[in-house]
C-alpha cells in the first residue's frame, strides 16, 4: 500500500489518479500515525519551499518519515517540491532548512540566456546519467513534464540520475538508497510519467 | 465549453467559436480531451465560457473532476475566476494551472495574491485581443470579448508579467476560429515583451500556422481548438509537421 501524503500542499488527486490507473493500492495520508501501515510514499507537492517544510514540521511529517525512510528504509518518492524539500537547504525568499535526506541546496535556475524563460514549463528531455530502475523502460531522451524555477543542486553528483537541459543540466531525477525524487511530474507525463510511478511502486530493495 | 441542458441536467459541452461567437458543439469535453491525450497533446486548456450565466460553480468542477481521472497531462482551467477560493477549488480537484482574465483587469491584485498564494507558475492570464476597426488600434477585451478595454495587448501584457503573471494565453478574437492564421504580429509583440511563456492563438488551420507562431511570432506554444476538431488533423501529426520545418519538438509519446 502506498501512502500519498496529504500536508496541505497541492495536487494530491492527480497522483493519487495515476496510482489507481496503474492499479496501486493507494491511500491519502493526513496524519504522521497513518503512515505507520504503507509500505512506501509518495511526497507530492506543489508550492514554496518554507510553506512545504514549515507544513511538514508542524504536523508532525518530517519527524515520522526521518524515522520510516532513514532508519526503517521505506521507499519514498519525492515529486517536484515534494523532492526539492529532501534537499539540505532552499534558496526560495529567503534561506530554509529542509529534510536533508539529499546532500544539496535548492537554488534559483539561471537565466543563461535571455531566450530562457522562468519558471521553466513544458515538456523537456531526459537525459539519463545511471541505468536506473526509476526509469527503467523509457526511452533515451524521454520528454517529461515541468514546472518549475528553482533547482536541486545536488552535491554528490552519484545521487544524480537524470538532468534536464535548460540553459544548463538541471537535476532532473534523484535516486539515494531508498529515497528517489523526480523534479517533473509523473502524473502529469502520459505514458512515460505511468511507467515511472510503476517502476517506482514495483521498486524493491 | 459552454453549458447545456441535458436531460434536464446542466453540463459543459465541448464547442469551437468564430471571433467568439457561432458556437458549434462538438461533445463531451472529457471525451475529446481523451482523444486528444491519445494524440499526444502537450497541454489542454479548459475555458467556461459560460462562467457567469451557470447557478453554481460545480458545473466546471464535475468535468475538471472527471478529467482529472482521465488524463494524466497538464491543464490549465479558466472561466469566471474570480478569487482566491474559486482557484484553490479549481486546482484541489485537479487543474495545474488557472487562467484569469476579466478578473485581472478588473481587481488587478488578485494576480499577485494568487502568484503569491499558489506560484507564479499556475497562474496564467489571459489576453483577448481585437483590432478596432474605426483607428486599427489593437486593444484587450473583457467579458467574452465583449467589453473593451483601454489597454493594448503588448502594455497589458507587460503589466501582468509584473504583476506576477506565470504565463500569458494570447487570443486573437479576429482570427478566432477563422483558419487563415495566427496574428503573428501581435505574437511577436507580446513575446518580446515579456519574459514569461506566451501561448499564442486564433486562427490555426494549417500546420504551417503553428510553425509561423514559433519561427515568426517567436512565442513558446501554439493553441488551437477548431483545427483540431473540425478536420483531420491531430496533434501527432502536426507535431511530425512541426519537426519537418525544424523546430525542436518531443515525438517520443
Amino acid at each position: 500500500m502506498v501512502g500519498l501524503i496529504d500536508y496541505g500542499m497541492g495536487n494530491l488527486h492527480s497522483v493519487f489518479n495515476a496510482l489507481e490507473l496503474i492499479g496501486s493500492d493507494v491511500e491519502i495520508c493526513s496524519s504522521p500515525e497513518s503512515l505507520k501501515d504503507k509500505d512506501r510514499f509518495i511526497l507530492p507537492g506543489v508550492g514554496a519551499f518554507r510553506d512545504c517544510i514549515n507544513n511538514l514540521e508542524e504536523r508532525g511529517f518530517s519527524q515520522a518519515l526521518d524515522e520510516l525512510v532513514l532508519e526503517e528504509k521505506r521507499p519514498i518518492l519525492g515529486i517536484c517540491m515534494g523532492m526539492q524539500v529532501m534537499a539540505n537547504r532552499g534558496f526560495e525568499g529567503g534561506e530554509y532548512a529542509g529534510l536533508g535526506w539529499i546532500e544539496g541546496n535548492v537554488v534559483p535556475i539561471r537565466r543563461m540566456n535571455t531566450r530562457l524563460k522562468i519558471p521553466h514549463v513544458g515538456w523537456n528531455s531526459l537525459d539519463r546519467h545511471a541505468d536506473d530502475t526509476l526509469l527503467k523502460g523509457l526511452p533515451e531522451n524521454a520528454d517529461v513534464y515541468f514546472v518549475h524555477s528553482y533547482y536541486m543542486n545536488c552535491k554528490n553528483k552519484l545521487d544524480v540520475i537524470a538532468t534536464c537541459e535548460y540553459g544548463e543540466p538541471l537535476t532532473a531525477a534523484v535516486h539515494r538508497e531508498n529515497i528517489f525524487g523526480t523534479q517533473f511530474h509523473p502524473e502529469k507525463s502520459q505514458d512515460y510519467g505511468l511507467r515511472i510511478l510503476e517502476n517506482f511502486v514495483r521498486w524493491n530493495n | 465549453m459552454r453549458s447545456s441542458l441535458v436531460g434536464g441536467r446542466e453540463r459543459m459541452v465541448l464547442v469551437n467559436t468564430n471571433s467568439f461567437n457561432h458556437y458549434s458543439e462538438i461533445g463531451d469535453p472529457v471525451s475529446q480531451a481523451k482523444i486528444y491525450q491519445a494524440q499526444a497533446a502537450d497541454e489542454l486548456i479548459f475555458l467556461d465560457l459560460d462562467a457567469n450565466r451557470h447557478n453554481s460553480g460545480e458545473v466546471l468542477v464535475d468535468v475538471i473532476r472527471r478529467a482529472a481521472k482521465e488524463i494524466f497531462m497538464p491543464f490549465t482551467v479558466g472561466g469566471g475566476v474570480k478569487d482566491l477560493d474559486r482557484i484553490r477549488e479549481l486546482l484541489l480537484n485537479g487543474a495545474d494551472k488557472i487562467s484569469i482574465n476579466t478578473a485581472a483587469l478588473e481587481q488587478r491584485e488578485l494576480i499577485s495574491k494568487a502568484a503569491d498564494c499558489f506560484g507564479s507558475q499556475c497562474i496564467v492570464v489571459s489576453i483577448d485581443f481585437a483590432k478596432r476597426i474605426r483607428n486599427n488600434e489593437y486593444r484587450v477585451f473583457v467579458r467574452g470579448g465583449t467589453v473593451e478595454t483601454k489597454w493594448d495587448p503588448v502594455s497589458w501584457a507587460i503589466k501582468v508579467e509584473q504583476l506576477g503573471a506565470g504565463e500569458i494565453l494570447l487570443t486573437s478574437i479576429d482570427l478566432d476560429g477563422s483558419q487563415k492564421g495566427l496574428d503573428i504580429e501581435m505574437t511577436r509583440r507580446v513575446s518580446e515583451a515579456v519574459s514569461i511563456p506566451v501561448i499564442t492563438s486564433g486562427g490555426c488551420g494549417k500546420a504551417i500556422h503553428f510553425v509561423e507562431g514559433f519561427q515568426k511570432g517567436g512565442a513558446d506554444a501554439v493553441a488551437a481548438g477548431t483545427f483540431f476538431s473540425h478536420k483531420d488533423q491531430n496533434p501527432m501529426q502536426t507535431r511530425a509537421q512541426i519537426l519537418n520545418s525544424g523546430i525542436p519538438i518531443r515525438v517520443h509519446t
